[in-house]
């Protein structure tokens, strides 16, 4: 073989980051197949649990936050929210999505140390392996709540349908940036993945999934409320709200102001700052990776 | 002849740290600094090797002499402190058996992950898979899950799956203790076959007489340092001594 065919001398370890993703797609496709099978081994309900666990978290806590602290409208309580249920699910749906990506991102690279440790391969790819997983893990719960909320009347629009997608790209975008800044970090502090698992425990609460938006604002007023709806979470839960609870409703509720015109592209752009962040950390700490580990 | 590995003057340091906790931090701090909290250790010490295309090279050493460390930076997985690393065409590794390899995944499934792994393309893997298998002498247990595997069929299905992503450079580990006398010899005469097809090969073992058998040259490490580099009777004779 000439010496042509074999191209230049390379250096070894270096990647190039996101990009060697698409280079890499058949890998990453194992990776995703690999964790899908190995996520339920030996389990009776096996991916059932994809829909267990969800199913059971919404009836807590519509008993709890809907019927017994009185946020679900009913007769003797008008100033609830209609159809509660949705609303809440809505919100749930998105949030576990988040929760489960990020919480393995984030223990992603020291998992695979093992891997890392001997072979080079791209790194990025085992953060993003975990959103994937994610991802197909939303689906089913997808299929719920789409279901209820056909029972209760849904006739979106085209826009509503797209600030759905709009609202999962852009806590997709969020899981994978934090996801390679954390799961980095976890390399050299382990303290890093519970720092992740108290984020994630705010994020539930930092975002109007159990409650209504207008109790923060009425609350906070202004200023602060722009600070809360700058939180890319906040914007993919109304997002969410806005393609399936809102149709669902009678249209008398309000969504937040300016949630299409600026929140949308305020929470992509924060979303892609911090993919960009988590990429530049990612690539300063990888060099160490398999010293560290 | 051409270049396949240009190792120029790396050097690499370790830092052992003793702790990570903030109360050994602290404790360390009220101690006025007393003492250091972490502690290097020099792996390699401005090491030079330039490799032939098709050449075998030995690694040889005693254990902390930095043979494994090179092959880490010849393969990427570590980065040089000082120095530059340069290979050509695709590097692949057998780095240690079955690094890589899932135990709850099926023999087939794990062909596949670690095929990817090692850098082959979903067509390069789907054209190999018989070979690979049939290398591997797994036959009908290519469906069963790899934890039930022997040490063997473990070893003998990694083996044969590296040596299937026909790589330009070729990084073997201390692999070759482990299996029976038959599938090593089998190994063996793979790895003398792919050294006459023009691979490089970089080996690691303690094992002298077979490196003696493989390889052509031998590169003896102390401490970190290059300490000879030549043929391979004279290395291992250095070695011995």
């Amino acid at each position: 073989m000439s010496a042509g065919s074999l191209g230049e001398l390379a250096t070894p370890g270096v990647g190039r980051g996101i990009r060697d993703i698409r280079r890499s797609g058949f890998l990453l496709k194992l990776l995703v197949r690999k964790e899908l099978k190995i996520r339920y081994r030996g389990s009776v309900l096996g991916l059932l649990w994809s829909y267990v666990k969800p199913g059971v978290q919404f009836i807590v806590f519509y008993i709890a936050l809907g019927v017994f602290l009185g946020l679900e409208r009913s007769p003797r309580n008008p100033e609830g929210l209609s159809n509660y249920a949705v609303y809440l699910f809505s919100g749930i749906v998105l949030i576990n999505f988040f929760t489960e990506a990020l919480g393995n991102a984030a223990r992603s690279i020291v998992q695979n140390g093992n891997l890392i440790k001997k072979i080079y391969l791209p790194r990025e790819l085992f953060p993003v392996a975990s959103v994937w997983v994610s991802a197909v893990h939303f689906f089913p719960q997808l299929v719920v709540l789409v279901t209820a909320c056909l029972f209760t009347g849904w006739h979106p629009n085209p826009v509503q349908l797209l600030s759905a997608v709009g609202g999962f790209a852009i806590v997709a975008l969020l899981a994978a940036g934090l996801g390679l800044l954390f799961g980095a970090a976890n390399v050299y502090f382990r303290d890093s993945e519970n720092l992740v698992d108290m984020l994630l425990m705010v994020a539930t609460w930092a975002s109007p999934v159990m409650y209504a938006w207008s109790m923060v604002e009425a609350k906070l007023g202004a200023g602060w409320f722009a600070l809360y709806q700058a939180n890319p979470i906040t914007v993919g839960v109304e997002l969410f709200h806005y393609a399936f609870w809102y149709p669902t409703t009678d249209g008398s509720s309000l969504m937040p102001p300016d949630l299409l015109g600026l929140w949308l592209p305020l929470g992509l752009v924060v979303s892609v700052l911090v993919l960009a962040l988590g990429q530049f950390t990612f690539r300063r700490l990888e060099g160490r990776f398999a010293q560290e580990l | 002849m051409v270049k396949a590995i240009e190792v120029s003057g790396i050097s690499k340091q370790f830092v052992l740290r003793h702790t990570r906790s903030i109360k050994e931090a602290v404790v360390w701090l009220a101690k006025g600094r007393k003492g250091d909290l972490t502690k290097k250790f020099h792996a390699l010490k401005d090491v030079s090797l330039n490799v032939e295309a098709g050449e075998t090279v030995a690694l040889l050493g005693l254990n902390g002499s930095g043979k494994s460390t090179l092959l880490k930076h010849i393969s990427g997985v570590m980065l040089p402190d000082t120095g530059t690393v340069r290979t050509r065409g695709r590097v692949a590794g057998l780095i240690e058996v079955g690094a890589g390899f899932h135990p709850d995944l099926s023999g087939r499934d794990n062909v596949y992950l670690n095929g990817a792994i090692l850098g082959m393309s979903e067509q390069e893997v789907n054209d190999r898979f018989e070979s690979i298998v049939e290398f591997a002498e797994i036959g009908e247990f290519i469906d069963t899950e790899v934890k039930f595997y022997s040490s063997g069929m473990y070893l003998r299905l990694a083996f044969s799956v590296a040596v299937h992503t026909d790589p330009e450079v070729f990084l073997i580990d201390e692999i070759l203790a482990v299996g029976d006398e038959p599938f090593q010899r089998k190994c063996i005469s793979k790895i003398q076959e792919l050294a006459e097809r023009g691979k490089t090969l970089v080996v690691v073992s303690h094992d002298l007489d077979l490196v003696s058998r493989i390889c052509a040259r031998g590169v003896l490490l102390e401490h970190g340092n290059v300490l000879f580099d030549g043929p391979i009777r004279e290395a291992v004779g250095k070695l011995r001594k």
